[in-house]
């Protein structure tokens, strides 16, 4: 905890870092369980970078598979953290702005997972190098690639910055200062946008693939995202108030329930909008789609995915339509994680994997990830769930401190309770 | 022209640079030759460590200096030499002036052989995995690419109520697959050739995923070529060995184009379908077909402008 020396940055490193050692047997068990997932997905990249891709079940014909769909769910979870950060700093909503915060980790956890998506999918990442401006040649502003990297990286950028400068703010015990950070809140909210907007973009701008050559997808990407991201913050948030003394008011998790009935019902009519444009006048370019929904030529390997997509979705915003199971937090949660996988299943190997099947030249080749590619994904997935952990650890002990020593600020009148929760 | 004159320009601080960077490498390479030179061939997997250190830091194609250029080319062949045995010869001919390639076949005239693949594969170093060349059995009075044959005997050709449609790539004028990379590290040659840089693509596929005609290829693995029939005559930008982890393409033969040869591709054809020459010059074959016959490019509708048309005997 902070003590009387004056506390300048360096403390403030010791502090958080020292945090991060000091946790219940549940805490390190959870850490051990994270760190073995990394282990075991540092061993499989290792066999991937000594054989190569060949590892993986990609092939020219479907080039991009498991790791680009996952990149691009993470994508969207990184860009729903504004749906915390707009009602924080734009409408002052005080319940949230407690929480806002663990918003920005996510999205910066997200992004991360993001890139290492990017990374363990490069076939030479030893030259990674040849990106970066003036030592490399980077095909900026031709690339959508080009765009990918510039606005994720930024983002990332943005929103370690937001949150470092709260955090040790908070740590000094001193209001951060509104002219300060407000600025680079109203870029971060842009910035969020416009990272699921260049990364539909990247799809979209493929007139070689009619699957995603078509305007819809990056609001349908943004909706998606906003259903998703919302889900597993409620989630988050849960998890984070059970295992501390960290206060979360209730009224943030009807917020973030409310954002995602909105966007999963946005989500919906645009899937239908889609699917009416390919099947009503079927014709060429409506062959993925096809191939998606009801299998092309006897080929059928993504049906199951889909149609399991299609039922989650339509039961979770059911669950949440209705005002009773909404507001219980059992079938809440219960809506919150059927989002979370149908979106993923939508918005990963739904979106991704067909674009390639058929090929441009009608050939069918059909694609499932290998065991290399989903121990990697553990990997990451792992890694990121460590890396929030972490964050959290050493963040709610000084957010917790600031909050109490300001009771004002907290809505409900809930107070952190010193020590009383650091058991578990 | 233009890149070459801006590297022109900024060639003597290039020079002098270089010259420390090689001296640099040198006394390493001799440190690690005099040293325990074996352990060191272990450790770099059979390359001398200056030889790891220049790879690593080697530069864009187009931003060497020539001298850069003949370090890079004998590296290229210390490697071939390592690792299938054999001693490739490796040019960087330019492009030459007034020429842009183009090609076209004649529909009435493929059968189907695929002998133009086979010659591809055997000219251009390709891996068991690779071909340049698809050849798509077509249901006659259809051109419905979904409904063609990729994988048909070729024992049984021609067969009756089918044509054979070969694909490979257009060498577009306005190339997708350049704008998508996000290095640079493909571009398109004065002479309209669309190459790759092997030793700075960093493995994306995103050119493969912009590409409509499924015209470029990744090396997944190590390409296993078998020593005994390397073709020992290449190119930097061509059909020289490549490294594992790159997206490789046709290069309309650029080892054997631009000393005014043709591609292998047209000289493998038995029925002279193919037809590959300079679209800026007005007295080539290729110009007298695009201007009497009535030809069509494949997926013209998406604008990326092939270099390659298709025709058929009226």
């Amino acid at each position: 905890m902070p003590d009387a020396k004056p506390k300048n940055l360096w403390r403030f490193l010791r502090f958080t870092i020292g945090e991060l050692f000091h946790g219940s047997p549940a805490y390190w068990l959870w850490v051990s369980f994270l760190a073995l997932c990394v282990a075991a997905g540092c061993v499989a990249y290792y066999l991937q970078l000594r054989d190569g891709l060949v590892v993986t079940n990609m092939t020219n014909q479907v080039s991009w598979g498991f790791y680009i769909s996952n990149f691009t769910f993470l994508v969207g979870v990184a860009a729903a953290a504004v749906m915390l950060v707009i009602p924080a700093y734009i409408f002052h909503r005080k319940d949230i702005k407690d929480v806002v915060l663990m918003g920005d980790t996510m999205a910066i956890v997200a992004v991360t997972m993001a890139i290492m998506f990017i990374l363990v999918d490069l076939g030479r990442p030893d030259r990674i190098w040849h990106l970066i401006p003036g030592i490399g040649k980077f095909n900026f502003p031709q690339s959508m690639l080009a765009w990918d990297v510039v606005v994720l990286n930024g983002y990332l950028f943005l929103n370690f910055a937001i949150s470092f400068y709260i955090v040790y703010n908070h740590y000094k015990m001193v209001d951060p200062k509104e002219s300060h950070y407000f600025p680079i809140v109203i870029l971060a909210i842009f910035w969020a946008i416009s990272i699921h907007t260049v990364t539909a973009f990247l799809y979209s701008a493929n007139s070689a693939r009619p699957f995603w050559h078509n305007p819809l997808l990056a609001p349908r990407f943004i909706a998606s995202a906003f259903a998703s991201g919302p889900a597993i913050m409620a989630i988050g948030l849960q998890i984070i108030r059970q295992v501390s003394n960290y206060p979360i008011s209730q009224s943030v998790i009807r917020h973030l329930s409310l954002v995602t009935v909105v966007a999963l019902q946005v989500t919906i009519f645009f899937v239908g909008a889609e699917l009416f444009t390919d099947f009503y006048n079927e014709s060429e370019h409506g062959l993925s789609a096809r191939y998606l929904f009801l299998g092309l030529d006897g080929h059928n390997a993504l049906q199951p995915w889909i149609w399991t997509a299609v039922v989650l979705l339509l039961i979770a915003v059911t669950l949440l339509m209705i005002h009773p199971t909404r507001n219980h937090p059992w079938t809440m949660n219960i809506a919150f994680v059927l989002t979370i996988i149908g979106v993923w299943i939508e918005k990963g190997m739904g979106l991704i994997i067909p674009a390639y099947v058929p090929t441009p030249l009608g050939e069918i080749y059909e694609y499932m990830p290998s065991m290399t590619e989903i121990v990697i994904s553990i990997g990451i997935l792992g890694f990121g769930l460590l890396m929030f952990t972490l964050l959290a650890k050493a963040a709610l002990p000084i957010q917790c401190e600031f909050l109490r020593a300001t009771p004002d600020n907290i809505e409900d009148g809930k107070l952190c309770e010193p020590d009383q929760a650091k058991a578990t | 022209m233009t890149d070459q004159e801006k590297d022109g320009k900024k060639q003597p601080r290039d020079q002098e640079f270089n010259a420390a960077r090689r001296r640099f490498f040198a006394k390493l390479g001799g440190v690690a030759v005099a040293g325990a030179s074996g352990a060191a061939y272990a450790a770099w997997g059979g390359h001398t460590l200056s030889d790891t250190f220049a790879d690593f830091f080697q530069k864009h194609y187009r931003q060497m200096t020539p001298d850069e250029v003949n370090d890079t080319i004998e590296r290229i062949k210390r490697k071939a030499q390592k690792r299938y045995g054999v001693d490739i010869e490796c040019a960087d001919t330019p492009a030459i002036d007034g020429v842009v390639f183009g090609y076209a076949l004649n529909i009435s005239k493929c059968r189907g052989y695929r002998d133009c693949v086979h010659a591809c594969v055997e000219e251009n170093n390709l891996g068991s995995d690779t071909q340049y060349i698809r050849v798509i059995e077509m249901d006659e009075g259809s051109s419905n690419l979904h409904a063609g044959d990729h994988y048909y005997d070729p024992a049984t050709v021609p067969m009756e109520g089918k044509y054979y449609l070969p694909v490979s790539c257009m060498q577009c004028d306005d190339p997708p697959c350049v704008k998508a990379c996000p290095i640079e590290a493909t571009w398109m040659e004065p002479d309209g050739i669309v190459v790759v840089d092997y030793d700075w693509c960093f493995g994306c596929r995103y050119c493969m995923t912009a590409c409509p005609y499924q015209a470029r290829h990744f090396n997944w693995g190590h390409p296993d070529l078998d020593p005994e029939k390397i073709n020992k005559t290449t190119h930097y930008l061509g059909n020289r060995p490549r490294p594992r982890g790159v997206v490789e393409k046709c290069h309309f033969c650029v080892q054997r184009t631009r000393n005014g040869d043709q591609p292998a591709c047209q000289e493998a054809c038995p029925t002279g379908a193919r037809v590959f020459g300079n679209l800026l010059d007005p007295n080539s074959e290729i110009r007298y077909i695009l201007e009497n016959k009535a030809v069509f490019r494949l997926k013209e509708d998406l604008g990326t402008e092939p270099k390659f048309w298709y025709f058929r005997d009226a």
